[in-house]
């Protein structure tokens, strides 16, 4: 009785919230579906400028209300992705794109991860061959330890004397 | 080898006073694409008064300031009484653009608190204030004589801010 009193509030709380989860966002009539598309998917990479970590898509802002029926408008007027995008940014600059455009100021932001990753393949692949040169010219270091000096030859295939009865 | 261990620490260093630097900015204030461009053309209506309407051109050849405000606005009571010591002054012309609001709301709200105002604009629905990169009440914009916005200040003005920076625009000639 009880679990079933838990699993019904469970069940009704998650119909609560997927309620609520669309109801920022107006119903838009638009005649393509193509043309919806392009909606949705400006609303997502447009920043809300008050509320400045939600998307046009997810804010409740009356200025993002504003910008939403902008964007319906030009849509149905005819006017391109990059046109409405243009609009926004003479507006609002850069920082209304969530998706920053690639200039001077931006170039580190967009190649710095990448030129990280050539520094350290480049610094790993530099260390690998010091040690291996280090190892080539200094095997006798560990020579005391009989167990390791066989160890390193086993790996390297060196050619070595078998054992014969003789020498037992 | 002592190299070794002084590029990491000075890699160390350098980041924290990147990060350092991140931590004393403002990530609210985004700069004004309108600095030094010409100012947003508009025609609105003028508040309380039936048929007049204003446009930037109306003070071509003047530095003035335009004050964004509204009468929900909560910051906008703490500058006003600056808004209006300036308007006592008579250092420029101030207009009020009166950004989605309603009108009786805001006539009352000058009534009471005193109109600082050469003229108040009504922007009912908040296009112009789109147009101007308006993002939160209260913001306040300087105009040169050319019609070109020179300055731009989100957030409530306050008297050092108007004797430092915004006097010194408005007196200026060139």
């Amino acid at each position: 009785m009880k679990r079933a009193f838990f699993t019904s509030v469970l069940l009704l709380s998650l119909l609560i919230f997927q309620s609520n989860s669309g109801a920022a966002i107006e119903v838009v009539e638009f005649n393509s579906a193509s043309q919806e598309q392009r909606y949705k998917d400006l609303l997502k990479e447009l920043r809300c400028l008050v509320c400045q970590n939600q998307n046009l898509a997810g804010s409740d802002a009356p200025l993002a209300k504003d910008l939403r029926e902008i964007t319906e408008k030009m849509i149905k007027q005819g006017d391109s992705d990059a046109e409405i995008k243009k609009f926004m940014r003479s507006r609002y600059g850069n920082f209304v794109l969530y998706e920053p455009p690639f200039n001077w100021s931006t170039a580190f932001l967009w190649l710095g991860p990448f030129v990280l990753l050539i520094l350290v393949v480049v610094g790993l692949v530099m260390n690998i061959r010091r040690r291996q040169q280090e190892e080539l010219f200094q095997p006798t270091r560990a020579s005391s330890d009989a167990e390791q000096v066989k160890i390193r030859n086993l790996m390297r295939n060196t050619p070595s004397l078998k054992p014969t009865d003789s020498e037992n | 080898m002592k190299l070794n261990y002084i590029i990491p620490l000075l890699a160390f260093f350098a980041l924290a006073a990147l990060l350092g630097k991140g931590l004393t900015l403002d990530p609210k204030l985004i700069p004004s694409t309108r600095i030094d461009k010409p100012a947003p053309n508009f025609e609105l209506p003028v508040l309380s008064s039936a048929g007049e309407k204003f446009g930037p051109q109306d003070l071509k050849g003047q530095r003035w300031v335009l004050n964004v405000w509204a009468s929900w606005c909560v910051s906008c009571r703490y500058e006003h009484p600056v808004l209006n010591d300036m308007a006592r002054a008579g250092i420029a012309p101030i207009i009020g653009l009166n950004y989605k609001d309603e009108d009786l709301k805001a006539a009352k709200w000058l009534a009471e608190r005193g109109d600082p105002y050469h003229k108040a604009v009504v922007d009912n629905n908040g296009r112009v204030g789109i147009d101007w990169g308006v993002i939160a009440v209260p913001e306040t914009f300087i105009i040169d004589e050319q019609g070109n916005v020179i300055y731009k200040h989100t957030g409530p003005i306050t008297r050092e801010l108007v004797n430092s920076e915004m006097i010194p625009l408005l007196t200026a000639t060139n």
